[in-house]
């Protein structure tokens, strides 16, 4: 059974009908790519999964559980992260109070100090900076804060969007690599991209997605494919 | 040397009457800070408050310190439920229609006191009964030192709470980004009902502390020292807790001395005088933050 279940979903913003009985699965362990154009509904998935939009129909099983409905809030308990697109860092805390929110439903003190460390072990950089607020770190900085809090809730399954948005080739480089070792680290990765060339290169499968429904699973694709659902022909 | 008394005793007073406005600006500004509302009700609350505490301590003989704790705790619960019924529904309706029900709910409460307990003012004598101390030759009435003892406790426990409590934190990740915090796994509306629980319970400190000065009740006590405390909030800079702080002894201490050494007619416009410079030079308030609208 898949860990993570998307069947027939449809979400409306208002009258609009942004995604079209899109059904998916993520299987545990495997990094999943959800490629196409801008306003595709790429963002829109992941915000039904994660409880910050209600689907109108469908249904959305993670680890045999529906979470269809269930508040936002009450998702990330369950093991699932998100790290938002535009990194959504709370610029006014520090980045130590940061990666703390990202532990918030967690209750046991030592494995939440465990766990900081690690972070820290992993994102050296976060450490040097943890009494800075995080408005003043640059993006690439950010985006490594927004991984490191959404990491901090101890995750199975992450799911990160656009997080090589607006970052320096040497920063996505960066971000990329760590997605591996996040996923090398026993997380399941469902990573939304538009750089479909670099999405394709780390995941074990894709779907493309085109004006809110899904074109195309793993097996057809190829980079002609790719290329029309970047340029969103 | 007279000079330098007068002038001490003014501050204090000052003082005294800022620290109200402060306590009530604080419920003013956590409210927007979170929910990005005015809540023009929040100046009835203290009328409310007000009154309660007459209810438990000239009806119903409770002793004067669970009385307070009484007051204190329904006016917070008061403040959940008209959050809850009024506001809630319209977290999503567009500001002016939430502004105008706010001011719905503001009459709401001072008719339905009016309906209780009529328009007359009924007189109320203090509850607290401390004997002044001198300081030299500065008098403190018993009062005035209740009021800065009690208030400074508020503003250093709020202080303490908001910046390193985890629900404090909570709290201002939900003020910057309900999504995100919701990703975090924090209730929104949870955090939310707290803002109102502690705004509220901090507007009935100051309600009781405001009717131990005045000494009489009437349903409409809560709206000069209610706006007062906004445009303290505002001088503050709106959204920012120590900017309310700040904004209410300002406000109050600025009152207590036009009052006394230039004109009390002229005294409320010299505080809105000195708001509207304020503003014009830093329109987001003393310690306000120009907050980056995101793309």
């Amino acid at each position: 059974m898949a860990m993570l279940e998307v069947k027939d979903l449809n979400v409306y913003y208002g009258l609009i009908h942004a995604l079209k009985d899109v059904s998916f699965e993520v299987n545990e362990g495997e990094i999943i790519a959800l490629i196409g154009a801008n306003g595709a509904g790429k963002t829109t998935i992941l915000h039904t999964i994660t409880g910050l939009l209600q689907a109108k129909s469908g249904s959305i099983i993670f680890e045999g559980k529906d979470i269809t409905k269930m508040p936002g809030y009450k998702i990330v308990s369950l093991g699932m992260a998100h790290v938002p697109e535009g990194r959504r860092v709370f610029a006014e805390l520090t980045v130590y109070e940061n990666l703390m929110m990202g532990a918030y439903t967690r209750k046991d003190k030592v494995e939440i100090a465990n766990s900081l460390a690690g972070i820290y072990e992993h994102f050296p950089r976060l450490e040097e900076r943890k009494n800075q607020l995080a408005g003043t770190l640059s993006g690439g900085e950010q985006q490594m804060l927004a991984m490191g809090r959404a990491l901090m809730s101890k995750p199975r399954i992450i799911l990160m969007d656009e997080p090589s948005m607006g970052l320096s080739p040497i920063y996505v480089n960066e971000i990329f690599h760590i997605i591996k070792e996040v996923s090398d680290g026993g997380t399941t990765v469902l990573l939304v991209e538009q750089n479909a060339k670099k999405a394709f290169s780390i995941s074990d499968r894709c779907y493309v997605l085109e004006t809110g429904k899904i074109i195309m699973g793993n097996d057809e694709l190829s980079d002609e494919s790719i290329k029309k659902a970047y340029l969103g022909e | 040397m007279n000079v330098l008394n007068s002038i001490i005793e003014q501050l204090i007073n000052g003082l005294r009457t800022g620290s109200i406005y402060a306590l009530i600006a604080l419920g003013y500004t956590m409210v927007y800070g979170i929910a990005k509302m005015i809540n023009f009700a929040h100046g009835d609350i203290i009328m409310v408050g007000a009154y309660i505490l007459y209810v438990f301590v000239s009806l119903l003989h409770i002793p004067a310190i669970p009385a307070v704790l009484l007051t204190t705790m329904a006016c917070a619960v008061l403040g959940v439920v008209i959050e809850k019924v009024a506001y809630k529904p319209l977290r999503k309706a567009q500001p002016l229609a939430v502004l105008i029900t706010a001011i719905g709910v503001s009459f709401f409460l001072q008719n339905i006191i009016q309906l209780i307990f009529g328009a007359t003012p009924i007189p109320f004598g203090s509850i607290i009964k401390i004997p002044a101390i001198t300081l030299g030759s500065i008098t403190i009435s018993g009062i005035t030192l209740v009021t800065l003892i009690v208030t400074t406790i508020c503003m250093v426990s709020l202080t303490l709470f908001i910046n390193k409590t985890k629900a404090g934190r909570a709290m201002r990740a939900v003020s910057e980004d309900k999504g995100a915090a919701e990703l975090m796994g924090i209730n929104v509306n949870g955090t939310i009902s707290l803002t109102f629980f502690i705004g509220s319970a901090l507007a009935a400190i100051a309600g009781i502390l405001f009717i131990c000065q005045y000494e009489a009740l009437k349903p409409t006590l809560g709206a000069l020292p209610g706006i007062k405390a906004f445009v303290a909030a505002v001088l503050g800079g709106i959204g920012s807790i120590p900017g309310a702080m700040l904004g209410g002894i300002l406000l109050g201490v600025i009152e207590s001395l036009s009052k006394a050494y230039i004109s009390t007619q002229l005294s409320d416009a010299i505080v809105f005088g000195v708001l509207v410079l304020v503003l014009l030079v830093k329109p987001t308030g003393l310690l306000g933050k120009q907050r980056k609208e995101k793309v």
